[in-house]
């Protein structure tokens, strides 16, 4: 799926983010190439979200500079979206409003056509039988998926996860990245994923860049992450096949 | 003395601040009208949530009001013999001063806080940072709608409350205590001047327009709550939302008053 021939889709210099006294990022440098799956690993509190909401213009950077498609991006707007960690879902609005919503607010689509857009990309999730459902009606995979299809309405290039598998159990985390790379070659889009889990981003992702005390200490594949020998990436490949590892994500 | 001309000047520095982000916010939301879709909709939306639910509680409070204005006034006005000025007393003094400033403090009530604490939520559950990564204006969403629903609904109530209470007067003063009913209609038809009117109707905009921003401006700025966060941040915002836009309701009923008289 990773087209190295062209230009990355989505590059990061030198990102610097404070809050008061404590320094959070410290000179970022991140390569996102077109069509990859990239996760970024790091502890708790390692500055992940903080990274991603720079990236989505959630947060605005100290010093350095986000480049999408080699223009200086300001915001996500349509081309990128971005999963929230608790997902973000309107809870006063049906499923199906929640997808039209940034259809109705950003296109110039009319009623009939958005409906269809909505209901499509309800459809395309598996949820087009819970299209009248408030999301607080849905499980927790499902408001899941629900999220998804509304963050992928907008047929966005780039998708920002924010740690899309934030308390499920083992299977549930497995099913969430198996459905990131489902998607990914059914939409075609290009996935930066921050998380801990280990196993799944090993096993889902093109590429792994961790991330150690605000700056980005390793940047590889998966398989080049299991065999460095660096003392940070080591302490992390324990994890790497931990005693409740699902079975490995199916990957075309 | 250094500390305390340090303390007045960081307060005073936060609150020129302060005023200088809800001037911000308050411009953002008006002109937030040209970019957001569909504003009609929202707009009655917001228009049901403020006025339709607040409807019984201002008749309610209306009719008290008139109530005891008439009880008040017909036993002061007995004293000087002046009974007969009651409909006078009772229409000027709800027109010009309790209809709007008391229907103001009862949509604060009912609909400011509740809009305090909805966006308070909103912000709480990241739903406000959606719409901002989904490229949709949150402050032309969620708050210009709300503003311009209050610029209908504020004078709308407010002629209602003044309607109600006219009519409470009547009921303590002339069915319960025994003025002519004649006598009392007649003094409110002669009483009421185009220019109460007009400044009813002026103080009803002005205080439904900074009521219901301080409202939505506390619920949008629920993150910035320090030492507090979650549901404590969303109780914080709304119990400020009320106490602050019920001091502004009284402190620009003062202002205004002053031009006006």
């Amino acid at each position: 799926m990773i087209r190295p021939s062209l230009p990355p889709i989505l590059e990061v210099h030198g990102l610097r983010k404070h809050f008061g006294e404590h320094l959070v990022l410290d000179s970022v440098n991140l390569l996102v190439p077109r069509g990859s799956i990239v996760s970024v690993l790091g502890r708790s509190g390692a500055g992940k979200s903080v990274l991603l909401k720079c990236l989505a213009g959630l947060l605005t950077p100290d010093a350095g500079e986000v480049r999408f498609e080699n223009g200086l991006l300001n915001g996500v707007g349509r081309r990128c979206s971005y999963l929230f960690q608790a997902n973000a879902l309107f809870d006063s609005m049906t499923a199906l409003e929640n997808v039209a919503l940034p259809l109705e607010q950003t296109s110039r689509l009319g009623r009939r056509e958005i409906a269809h857009a909505a209901r499509d990309a309800l459809k395309n999730l598996g949820l087009e039988k819970f299209a009248d459902h408030f999301p607080a009606q849905l499980s927790g995979g499902m408001q899941k998926r629900l999220a998804l299809a509304r963050a992928l309405v907008m047929r966005p290039q780039l998708v920002l996860f924010d740690e899309p598998t934030a308390g499920l159990d083992p299977l549930a985390r497995n099913a969430v990245f198996g459905m990131i790379v489902q998607y990914r070659q059914q939409f075609d889009f290009t996935a930066v994923v921050v998380t801990h889990d280990v196993p799944e981003a090993l096993s889902a992702s093109d590429r792994v860049a961790l991330l150690e005390d605000g700056r980005i200490c390793f940047e590889g594949t998966p398989v080049e992450f299991v065999a460095s020998s660096d003392c940070i990436v080591r302490s992390w490949q324990q994890y790497s096949r931990g005693p409740d590892q699902p079975q490995p994500i199916a990957r075309s | 003395m250094k500390r305390l001309l340090q303390a007045v000047g960081r307060d005073g520095l936060a609150a020129v601040a302060g005023f200088g982000d809800f001037a911000l916010f308050l411009s953002r939301a008006v002109t937030g009208a040209l970019v957001t879709r569909q504003l009609g909709r929202r707009w009655m939306r917001a228009v049901h949530e403020q006025g339709v639910r607040c409807i019984p509680v201002v008749t309610i409070v209306g009719l008290f009001a008139g109530l005891v204005l008439g009880l008040q006034g017909y036993y002061v006005l007995t004293r000087f013999g002046s009974a007969g000025m009651l409909g006078t007393f009772v229409s000027l003094t709800l027109t010009r001063e309790l209809a709007p400033v008391l229907a103001a403090l009862v949509i604060v009530g009912q609909a400011g806080s509740a809009m305090a604490a909805e966006i308070g939520i909103h912000r709480n559950s990241e739903q406000i940072d959606a719409l901002v990564t989904m490229g949709i204006d949150p402050l032309g969403y969620l708050i210009t709608p709300r503003l311009f629903a209050a610029l209908i609904v504020f004078p709308i109530l407010t002629v209602a409350f003044t309607m109600v209470g006219l009519a409470g007067g009547y009921l303590s003063g002339s069915a319960l205590l025994g003025l002519d009913g004649g006598v009392y209609w007649s003094a409110v038809h002669s009483a009421i001047r185009p220019a109460d009117v007009r400044e009813c109707i002026l103080k009803a905009l002005v205080f439904g327009l900074i009521t219901m921003a301080i409202c939505c401006h506390s619920g949008f700025t629920t993150h910035r709550r320090t030492g507090v966060g979650g549901s404590r941040a969303v109780s914080v915002s709304t119990t400020r939302a009320v106490v602050l836009a019920s001091v502004a309701t009284l402190a620009a009923d003062y202002l205004i008053t002053s031009f006006l008289v």
